[in-house]
């Protein structure tokens, strides 16, 4: 381990976007050999420090080194000449086009292309890192986690030696995590740097060699790993003592709920994208729904909102069958859905308009007559806002604006507000930081007292083994197995996921 | 601040045109200003011109808040004009009371079913509203082409292709020698604002002009939504005609439109929806084409410079839009990086 020039060194920097200070005097030194994890909370400034590194916002005042040598990135192309690659969450390649050709385009200044020694070069790099991909294969074709390697393989391609992975493992199966890491320590054996941002404290306990902890924008401590345990950087990272485990309140499962019998949807382009899933909820229980991203789960919780038509099957609930009914009628019986897409934003609420408009969504037509009252709702808003202790200016205050966290609050808010018989939840913890998911684990668990039934679609298994009695596992429309909470294991859960089906076992479907 | 100053740019910009013309720009300025207010005769012509303005404005606002892109306020005007027209020519001697409000409520419904097409087309076969709502404003012009040189023409104008004038039964009162149209616009203001802003039809347009995929998880029938609104929109479009019809020309014509249709989009857009900014707007831009019309008497200049007074003025305006909107994305998305 070259120990002696830093690849990184980040001294005093600080940058605020008007009156929020976002990075205020951050340090941070990365050694080439070195895998260095970012832990902290939404908000705490991890994102803008990487985005400086990587030359999307240049900070106000302090200096970054890299390689011992000062420099000013006025844009991403600076970092990336310095040796800097980023992965992105979202993955900036042409998807119908193949690996190689992705890794050519905006490189070669010339007119003609040798596609012979760029192909020699890339097999070079993967034998170097023991990558394994076809480039021959198109983008559109290949899973998250095969794209994820294409992004890597672009930017060593590019010839970085620093790698920047902002939460690179979200939407992976554990596999998936699994080639990633080793890709990592393959880099890390080369004398490359890393940085490692996630959000998942077995991850970052598993892979980082030094974890740097940043709260509210600072820089907290620096630690060894091996000096160090999840308990004690949760704390560190929230400033108290957190409790890590989920609650689960021991309760009778009440009478069945729902039961989705054969149900199969097809999409806009006519293609099966549910094919014949049957499952059953009771009073009390916690369903949890596993699979990669895209594998339907989407399609079930429209299905059973009604937003989506279905081709065939039923959905019985309370005893009736729903299927044909309009969402408005399914709102009316108590099923209510929170869907927390990749953009936040995308369904379920209003980003221009502010938490009383967004509040009425579900209930406005409850109202008498043609006028809206709004006096009631914007009462309620301020219950909601004290409750879950949502940080906004004004009630009034378009949502848009807001942190994640508390866009994905109000959402939570208003439908635990509607006192549903079925709770609907789709990646309600999405994207953030451990105090808001332990404080949305318990309201599911308040929820699970009541004798609320809840379809808890999920994409940390961790969470979902602890939260959930049973769960299910889909891949691509289809269900490829069922297990106990009790009974399942990371590793069962991700073959399934990845599509090894395995028998039912029939005693667990009642 | 940043319209101010392209309203500024604007005006130094023209000075500029307007000293190489020969002419003093501060002469030229004041007397586009006086020719728009400069006298009560000014002031209620201003008022008339704003009248079918702001009615228009507020019917596209309408579909433009669910973002429907209606740009068929045209034919919509001419639509209503027509078929209150119709009822004007056909019953001249009907009780005047009678008669006007059979007008109105048939300019309302000829406005209507011009937006009802485009809005059910949209609906049952998803096609696009834009190019439809625009196309149709062809066919309502070449419509009312046909009837002047056609069926409609009038024997006794001497061969001189004009559909004959309204009795003076159909033609609207004045009130204070402005036509009532004035007082029908401030009604539809305040009931537009009302309507827009506390009523459940109000909010659920708000919703799925803001996303479609929201409004369909929250119960709300999209069809039906989209169908009333466009008829909304144009009936007030309709009416904005009838009024044009019966109380500016006396008749119907071809230029009985004469491009409201299309400045209401910039009014309503300038207003960003908002009824009661819709009137200030359109006064102002009433004001603009007053001012400028003046101006082509007072100093015997071109009509085309008066229109690229107008133009510049405009160009500048609807310019500056895109740095403010421009530069609030870029808040917003660094607001949302930093806090996320």
């Amino acid at each position: 381990m070259e120990k002696n020039i830093p690849y990184i060194q980040v001294e005093d920097i600080t940058k605020a976007f008007g009156k929020v200070i976002a990075n205020n005097n951050v340090n941070l030194t990365v050694y080439g050999g070195e895998i260095h994890s970012l832990l902290g909370e939404n908000g705490a400034g991890k994102s803008t420090l990487v985005n400086m590194l990587s030359g999307v916002y240049t900070p106000d005042s302090g200096s970054i080194y890299i390689h011992g040598k000062k420099i000013n990135f006025t844009s991403p192309k600076d970092a990336i000449n310095s040796g800097i690659g980023m992965i992105y969450q979202h993955f900036k390649l042409v998807d119908n086009m193949s690996a190689e050709e992705n890794m050519i385009i905006g490189q070669n200044t010339g007119i003609f292309v040798n596609k012979k020694k760029i192909r020699n070069k890339l097999f070079d790099i993967c034998s170097k890192y023991g990558i394994d991909i076809d480039l021959k294969k198109k983008i559109c074709n290949m899973s998250v986690g095969e794209k994820q390697i294409v992004e890597i393989l672009k930017v060593l391609y590019r010839g970085a030696d620093i790698l920047i992975l902002d939460e690179p493992t979200t939407v992976f199966t554990p596999q998936e995590a699994e080639k990633l890491f080793n890709i990592m320590f393959k880099m890390k054996e080369n004398g490359c740097a890393i940085i490692f941002i996630s959000h998942k404290m077995d991850e970052v306990m598993k892979v980082s060699d030094r974890i740097t902890i940043l709260r509210k924008g600072e820089t907290i401590e620096t630690v060894n790993k091996y000096e160090t345990s999840p308990e004690k950087l949760a704390e560190l990272m929230v400033g108290k003592q957190v409790n890590l485990s989920i609650k689960r309140s021991k309760i009778d499962m009440g009478e069945e709920i729902i039961k989705v019998n054969n149900l199969t949807v097809k999409n806009e382009e006519a293609i099966e994208v549910i094919k014949g899933v049957t499952f059953n909820i009771h009073r009390g229980e916690v369903l949890g729904i596993a699979g990669i991203a895209g594998s339907g789960q989407k399609e079930i919780c429209e299905a059973i909102t009604g937003i989506q038509a279905i081709e065939q099957g039923e959905i019985i609930f309370q005893g009736e069958n729903i299927v044909g009914k309009t969402p408005r009628e399914i709102i009316k019986k108590g099923v209510s859905m929170s869907f927390v897409p990749e953009d936040r934003l995308g369904m379920g609420l209003v980003g221009a308009m502010d938490m009383v408009d967004n509040l009425l969504l579900k209930s406005y037509h409850n109202e008498k007559g043609v006028l809206l009252n709004k006096k009631p709702t914007a009462k309620r808003a301020k219950e909601i806002k004290e409750n879950l202790s949502i940080l906004t200016p004004d009630i009034h205050y378009p949502i848009k604006n807001l942190s994640g966290g508390n866009i994905q609050k109000i959402l939570l808010g208003r439908e635990l507000d509607s006192n549903p018989n079925l709770l609907i939840m789709a990646y309600p913890v999405r994207g953030l930081d451990i105090n808001t998911c332990y404080t949305i684990y318990n309201l599911i668990d308040d929820e699970r007292k009541k004798g609320v039934a809840i379809l808890y679609i999920g994409e940390d298994l961790d969470a979902l083994m602890q939260l959930c009695d049973r769960i299910l596992v889909i891949c691509d429309g289809k269900i490829t197995g069922e297990l106990k909470a009790s009974e399942a294991t990371k590793e069962k859960i991700g073959l399934l996921m990845g599509g090894k089906s395995e028998e039912r076992e029939e005693s667990s479907v009642v | 601040m940043i319209r101010i100053s392209s309203i500024v740019f604007a005006l130094l910009l023209v000075a500029i045109f307007i000293a190489l013309l020969g002419l003093n720009p501060m002469g030229v300025y004041s007397s586009m200003l006086k020719g728009a207010f400069g006298s009560a005769y000014s002031i209620r012509e201003t008022i008339i011109k704003a009248i079918p303005l702001a009615i228009t404005a507020l019917g596209i606002s309408v579909a433009f808040k669910m973002q429907f892109w209606n740009i068929g306020g045209e034919g919509q005007i001419i639509m209503g004009a027509f078929l209150s027209s119709y009822f004007a020519l056909r019953f001249p001697e009907l009780n005047s009371f009678l008669l006007l409000s059979i007008m109105a409520l048939a300019g309302i419904i000829g406005g209507a079913i011009w937006a009802y097409i485009p809005a059910i087309l949209k609906c049952k076969y998803g096609t696009n509203e834009t190019i439809v709502t625009l196309m149709m404003n062809y066919i309502a012009l070449k419509f009312i082409t046909y009837l002047q040189y056609g069926p409609w023409k009038d024997p006794n104008a001497q061969g001189f292709p004009k559909i004959s004038n309204f009795s003076e039964n159909a033609i609207l009162p004045d009130v204070f020698g402005i036509n009532i149209g004035w007082i029908i616009t401030i009604v539809l203001i305040i009931f537009m604002y009302i309507f827009m802003n506390y009523t459940k039809k109000g909010y659920e347009i708000a919703v799925l002009g803001e996303s479609e995929k929201t409004a369909l998880y929250a119960g709300i029938n999209i069809k039906s939504t989209i169908v009333i609104s466009m008829l909304l929109s144009g009936g007030l479009c309709g009416l904005a005609g009838m009024i044009q019809a019966s109380a500016v020309s006396n008749t119907l014509s071809v230029q009985v439109s004469g491009g409201i249709g299309y400045t209401a989009i910039i009014v309503a857009w300038l207003s960003n929806l908002s009824s009661p900014l819709i009137l200030m707007v359109s006064i102002l831009f009433a004001a603009l084409l007053e001012g400028g019309s003046f101006i082509q008497t007072a100093f015997g200049i071109p009509e085309s410079v008066a229109s690229i007074i107008q133009a510049s003025i405009l160009f500048f305006v609807l310019g500056s839009e895109f740095f403010i909107k421009y530069k609030l994305v870029k808040n917003n998305t660094s607001t949302l990086k930093e806090v996320a």
